[in-house]
């Protein structure tokens, strides 16, 4: 705890953020978009979208049928059963969504991102790259973040969607609440903008945060193997603080 | 090593199965005020006491929903609240000496405005004023004038 503190620690802390802060703007000062760009995110888009849909949509199930479960019970006991999907929506919309894909997104893609990247570098494929007068920012780091960008939101909302199926698994179909009344009351207490646009919003940012720190770590990791694994492990642990902070920071500003 | 025809064509599936769900949370899961673009007209009431009511909160004729509350200030002359009302065109044949009253549904439920009607054969209109309001019961106050009436007769 005593060294954690010590300034050399904080210092390097504190470089570290600098670095990668000043990383992500040298990569969206050198965007450009090109008919070749666009192939190349479409193609990230599928390895890191596509390929967690998987383990996004089972966790969105289990986590609305399991959160379902609980409140359900609770409200219940105060006749208040029926209010279940209010609770529900607005958990998931405004919190659980976004900072849960976030987080699976980065344990199931950003960890790979990270090894590519950090492989590629052991590899010295990234001097190579450049020794070809291709712009390795530019070919390997900015399609990954995009795609991050636009593979985030759109995982969140499949997570929202698998997680009201969960709901109404367990409240209608199990339980017995009315769907109309599941609906209905939902449909009274979540805005379209101050509650569910949050969520998009917030979904936005934790990707472009996820998909950053993937390139970040991989990007600057020693070339070895040992480097590698430290930069996926780092990824994760970045990622999910980093969200878990921003989504207090947004929630906060957005009330 | 899929080819890239195959890649191309899931990653535009996975675009529009999010979107899919972008829509369907958007349109099934909210309260899709945020879309409609119904058309409205204004009517304003002063009330002496709101209690907890909120904009955009119910406006409920004979318990249909005929509008919303979209905005609510403290009128600098009376001290009263004005709240302004947006009624929906459809019902554009409400009685001008209505009177507008704030419940409660349930006894935890959240507040709305209760139009009453009245017998005028004229209809209100684009920014008439309701004459005859109720204001809101604050629990408290009738509370606290209950323990004062008691204590008064002991």
């Amino acid at each position: 705890m005593i060294e954690a503190l010590h300034p050399n620690r904080i210092g390097s802390a504190v470089r570290s953020l600098g670095r990668a802060v000043l990383f992500l703007l040298v990569a969206l000062k050198r965007m450009r978009c090109s008919v070749f760009h666009v192939g190349e995110t479409m193609r990230q888009v599928y390895y890191i979208g596509v390929r967690s849909l998987v383990i996004i949509m089972t966790a969105g199930f289990f986590v609305g049928l399991v959160l379902t479960l609980q409140t359900y019970d609770t409200l219940n006991r105060f006749g208040a059963g029926d209010s279940v999907s209010i609770v529900l929506s607005l958990a998931l919309f405004k919190e659980l969504g976004p900072v849960l894909t976030a987080i699976l997104f980065a344990g199931r893609a950003g960890t790979s991102v990270a090894a590519e990247i950090g492989l590629m570098k052991a590899t010295e494929q990234l001097d190579a790259l450049d020794l070809m007068a291709i712009d390795p920012m530019e070919r390997i780091v900015q399609p990954r973040l995009l795609a991050g960008l636009i593979a985030v939101p759109l995982l969140t909302m499949i997570f929202n969607a698998m997680a009201l199926l969960g709901g109404v698994v367990y409240a209608v179909l199990l339980m017995g609440v009315d769907s109309n009344v599941f609906w209905g009351n939902m449909q009274n207490a979540v805005g379209l903008w101050d509650d569910f646009g949050s969520g998009v919003v917030k979904a936005a940012v934790f990707g472009l945060v996820a998909s950053w720190m993937a390139v970040f770590y991989g990007w600057t990791c020693k070339p070895t193997g040992e480097g590698v694994a430290l930069a996926t492990t780092q990824t994760v642990i970045a990622t999910a603080i980093s969200v878990l902070l921003l989504d207090f920071v947004l929630s906060a500003l957005m009330l | 090593m899929k080819s890239s025809n195959q890649v191309e064509f899931a990653a535009g599936l996975f675009l529009i199965l999010g979107l899919a769900a972008l829509l369907f949370l958007a349109l099934q899961a909210t309260d899709t005020e945020g879309f409609q673009r119904q058309d409205t007209y204004r009517v304003e009431a002063m009330f002496t006491n709101i209690g907890g009511l909120k904009p955009r909160a119910t406006v409920s004729m004979a318990g249909v929903k005929v509008g919303t509350v979209d905005s609510i200030h403290l009128d600098p002359a009376t001290l009263e609240a004005r709240v302004v009302m947006k009624i929906y065109e459809q019902f554009d044949d409400l009685p001008d000496d209505s009177s507008a009253a704030i419940l409660t549904s349930g006894i935890l439920g959240d507040q709305y405005v209760g139009l009453e009607p009245g017998g005028s054969p004229d209809p209100l209109t684009d920014g008439d004023r309701i004459l005859i309001t109720n204001s809101a019961v604050v629990l408290e106050q009738l509370i606290g004038r209950y323990l004062f009436n008691t204590d008064g007769e002991e």
